[in-house]
């Protein structure tokens, strides 16, 4: 019997299946830690969708006027009100991380271990930072009088739903910050290299994780621009 | 179907997990085997909790002078059954026990792609299934809310269990979410990346097809659940208004308002109708092989099938609103859906058809998991068709929320996948333990179950026409409002309980007793031609296959070709190595 890499393949759509469903892999030179984690945040996707689909509604069936946004999330500096100011500076930071997040994958690959180790680690540093101001925010929206369940400035809906979608998102910088500065560490101690089994899953790691990680961190970086849309300009 | 070029191998041998201690190896273990072992004993377990429960119910409703629960009792019990059954017990069962234990066998891999996320992912399902019944023992009891756990009367004071119950419910919901999460990436990325050489995409038995898409439906449509739990819970603990309106109650205004309970509806039943095909496809899929086994016949038209799966799955996303013609929703989004409903069965006839046809004129062998097969096809035909009626608005209307609407969805997702189940555990117990569960209790278990739930559920259609209402715990004594006729039915129905009941007891008996003493299975006892029987041991050992991985050669479906000398040809023979029967110089041409 015959063995051959090549098989002939048909035109249009029909090649088009046939060569997705071709044995052994749908994504070809897709690792599986890569291909998982695409799937992973397409679930998180829908679970986005529907907290910001569940805000417009809430938003709609609420009798009480919303809260004015400009007004609600502005930052005094010297005694002038600025609209927005701390949210600039959040997103700016964020998109920030996206970059030098990319920078670390890159390195990763070039296997510049020292390179991509302190990239990580810096991109881990600015995710802080932003949960950091993300606490201020909240701080300074509670001393205002702002809760879950009340809202002194309008609809308590406001309240509610900013607390639960910018906790949720919240949670997700912080796990991957959590993350970032795990695989800095091992990246740093050259795990990667050496082919050093993971604590848990007692498998050896390889670069590739560090792009697997990346594109958690990017999408979490694009929820960011939507949840700023929605809730800070409408 | 056969392909002699078989591409090389493009995936690397990952090395397997050796556990270490017996702790390892037998209880945190990563072998998808045992953990599919261990999600179906769970599921079992639990399950077992919700028939115990149907039968307090079904001696309620008989025999109401006896008040062996009360009415509060009763909406508790209907809840949990309902939630475990659906949720617990068949997503847990058909995903989590067969997708574990047939994915990695029946592509060809050695296991899970992320074995130690498995480990997890069944240990998550174990803490959401114990929270989930630890609320059987907290003050207030479990919740009482209905399955659908419709706001704003889930969490208000007056519906049993809105002390604790219900938190504990919305929390193991979001726990098991978590689990099936890691479980699911995992069943996926196998599936789509860790196939052996040969197997296609379009080779692959249609179980897999079934977990597969059920699988990519689950992450899809949970997260809709996950959001509407965590919102619950808010307004039961943080008091937010997500889900709930202005209120008053006792003469008190309550300090919700403005909220939509009709959005949680949308929610839940967004992913409430795809959790239909999530426990439908699966089952879909090993009936399709399970009959082309044993009757000997390739499956009839097996691509159409594959898209008949699919088709179904993406249909399943937009015909939610069927649930909610009563509502108060626009009354044009009654159109629409019911529109989508009748459109989406369309490919579901059709899989039907296809699997009459795979028996036609097939070698049909009357085995135990062939009548589960023919159990399952009329039953869900029947309750395909009692949905037609409820997926027209002005039909469902008067039939909203009568005994009908519970006969059909027993029908068609309780007893219609729970025959599937049954039947492929009679098919797959000698792989699983190298035995044969005996096979007198096996028909006698068959023929009490499904003539059983026939009369159980059949006459429940004739409850509804006259108006018996669903989730009432006692009919009341107006021969007006409830005939002497339907009263007398309702003993009747019981009674059928009952013994549906009694003969899951010789089922699980049989299971255990086989188990330790069942005559040993000789290898592939039904002469299947899928992977899973194809391997070395039977059972198969850790790591699945002996030291190469299995080359395929054809697809599942090679049953009775003509000139070949057995009646089916294993995947992994290539044509030159089959047997040819006397008188034909090739596979299919005879000698001249
Ligand atoms: C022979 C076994 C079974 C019996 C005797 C049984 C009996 C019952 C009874 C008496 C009710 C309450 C009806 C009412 O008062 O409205 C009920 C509800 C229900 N059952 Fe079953 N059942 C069985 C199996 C199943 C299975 C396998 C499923 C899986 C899908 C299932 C799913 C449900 C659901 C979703 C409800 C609705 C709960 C609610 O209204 O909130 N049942 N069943
Ligand atoms: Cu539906």
């Amino acid at each position: 019997m015959s063995t051959t890499s090549k098989i002939p393949l048909k035109d249009g759509v029909e090649g088009f299946v046939s060569d997705w469903s071709s044995d052994q892999r749908a994504f070809k030179g897709v690792p599986w830690g890569k291909a998982m984690m695409w799937i992973f945040l397409l679930s998180d996707t829908f679970i986005f969708s529907i907290f910001l689909i569940s805000y417009m509604t809430a938003r709609w069936s609420t009798v009480e006027p919303w809260p004015n946004t400009s007004e609600v999330f502005s930052l005094t500096v010297n005694g002038v009100s600025v609209p927005l100011l701390l949210i600039a500076i959040m997103t700016f930071i964020l998109i920030t991380s996206s970059g030098t997040m990319a920078m670390a994958v890159r390195s990763g690959y070039q296997k510049k271990r020292k390179q991509a180790g302190a990239l990580l680690l810096l991109t881990a540093i600015l995710g802080m930072s932003f949960v950091g101001m993300q606490m201020f925010e909240w701080s300074k929206l509670i001393s205002e009088g702002i809760r879950p369940w009340e809202n002194p400035f309008g609809a308590r809906q406001f309240g509610s739903v900013f607390f639960m979608v910018t906790g949720f998102h919240g949670v997700h910088v912080s796990v991957g910050v959590l993350f970032l500065f795990l695989t800095s560490r091992k990246v740093f101690r050259g795990d990667y290299d050496t082919g050093r089994r993971g604590f848990f899953t007692w498998q050896k790691g390889r670069y590739e994780i560090i792009e697997t990680l990346g594109l958690y961190w990017h999408f979490v970086d694009l929820v960011w621009v939507f949840i700023f849309a929605f809730f800070y300009l409408w | 179907m056969s392909e002699s070029i078989i591409p090389e191998s493009e995936l690397e041998e990952v090395e397997l997990y050796h556990a270490k201690s017996w702790w390892t190896e037998k209880v945190f273990t990563q072998d998808a085997k045992l953990i599919a072992i261990q999600y179906g004993l769970t599921a079992f377990a639990i399950g077992f909790v919700a028939l115990v429960l149907s039968w307090f119910m079904r001696i309620q409703i008989a025999f109401p002078e006896l008040s062996i629960i009360s009415e509060g009792t009763y909406y508790q019990f209907i809840t949990m059954h309902g939630m475990i059954m659906v949720v617990y017990l068949l997503t847990a069962l058909f995903l989590g026990a067969f997708g574990n234990y047939m994915i990695p066998l029946m592509v060809g891999a050695r296991d899970m792609v992320f074995p130690y996320l498995n480990m997890v992912s069944y240990w998550t399902y174990l803490v959401a299934v114990l929270v989930l019944f630890v609320s059987f023992f907290t003050p207030g009891g479990p919740t009482g809310a209905g399955w659908t756990l419709y706001p704003p009367q889930a969490i208000l004071g007056g519906t049993p269990g809105q002390e604790s119950g219900i938190i504990l419910m919305l929390v193991s919901l979001c726990i098991f979410i978590v689990g099936f999460t890691m479980g699911g990436l995992n069943y996926v990325i196998t599936i789509l990346q860790a196939r052996t050489r040969g197997m296609t995409l379009m080779r692959m038995p249609l179980t897999v097809w079934g977990i597969f898409t059920a699988t990519v439906l689950a992450l899809f449509a949970f997260p809709a659940l996950f959001v509407s739990a965590v919102m619950m819970l808010f307004d039961k603990i943080l008091l937010t208004s997500f889900f709930m309106p202005a209120l008053v109650e006792f003469g008190e205004n309550l300090t919700y308002g403005g909220g939509s309970p009709i959005l949680f509806q949308h929610l839940f039943w967004f992913f409430g109708h795809p959790e239909v095909y999530i426990v439908a496809l699966p089952a879909f899929g090993i009936v399709s092989d399970l009959i082309s086994i044993h009757a000997r016949k390739n499956i009839f038209g097996f691509r159409m099938m594959v898209w008949a799966i699919v088709g179904i799955g993406a249909l399943s996303f937009i015909v939610w609103a069927h649930h909610m013609y009563v509502s108060g929703m626009n009354p044009y989004f009654g159109f629409f859906f019911a529109t989508t409903t009748l459109i989406i069965a369309v490919p579901t006839a059709l899989k039907v058809y296809n699997w009459i046809l795979t028996l036609w004129k097939g070698n049909i062998n009357l085995t135990i998991p062939m009548l589960f097969c023919l159990g399952f096809i009329v039953t869900f035909l029947n309750g395909g068709l009692t949905g037609l009626f409820l997926g027209n608005v002005i039909v469902d209307v008067p039939l909203s929320d009568t005994y009908f609407v519970v006969a059909h969805f027993h029908m068609v997702m309780g007893i219609a996948p729970v025959l599937v189940i049954l039947g492929a555990i009679y098919h797959w117990f000698p792989l699983i333990t190298g035995k044969m569960l005996h096979e007198g209790m096996g028909r006698f278990h068959f023929w009490v179950t499904f003539v059983g739930s026939y009369l159980i559920y059949f006459p429940m259609h004739y409850l509804g026409f006259i108006g018996v209402p669903r989730r009432y715990y006692e009919m009341g004594q107006t021969e007006a409002l409830y005939t002497s006729s339907a009263a007398d039915l309702n003993v009747f129905i019981t009674l059928a309980a009952l013994a549906v009941g009694f003969a899951q007891l010789v089922f699980i008996f049989n299971v255990f007793w086989s188990a330790k003493r069942g005559i040993i299975a000789e290898k592939n006892p039904w002469n299947a031609t899928s992977l899973e029987w194809q391997t070395p041991e039977q059972p198969p050992i850790h790591g699945n296959f002996g030291k190469e991985l299995p080359v395929v050669y054809r697809w599942a479906y090679d049953y009775s070709v003509p000139g070949a000398e057995d009646d089916y040809i294993p995947q992994d023979v290539p044509n030159e190595d089959v047997k040819l029967a006397d008188g034909y110089s090739e596979l299919g041409v005879e000698k001249t």
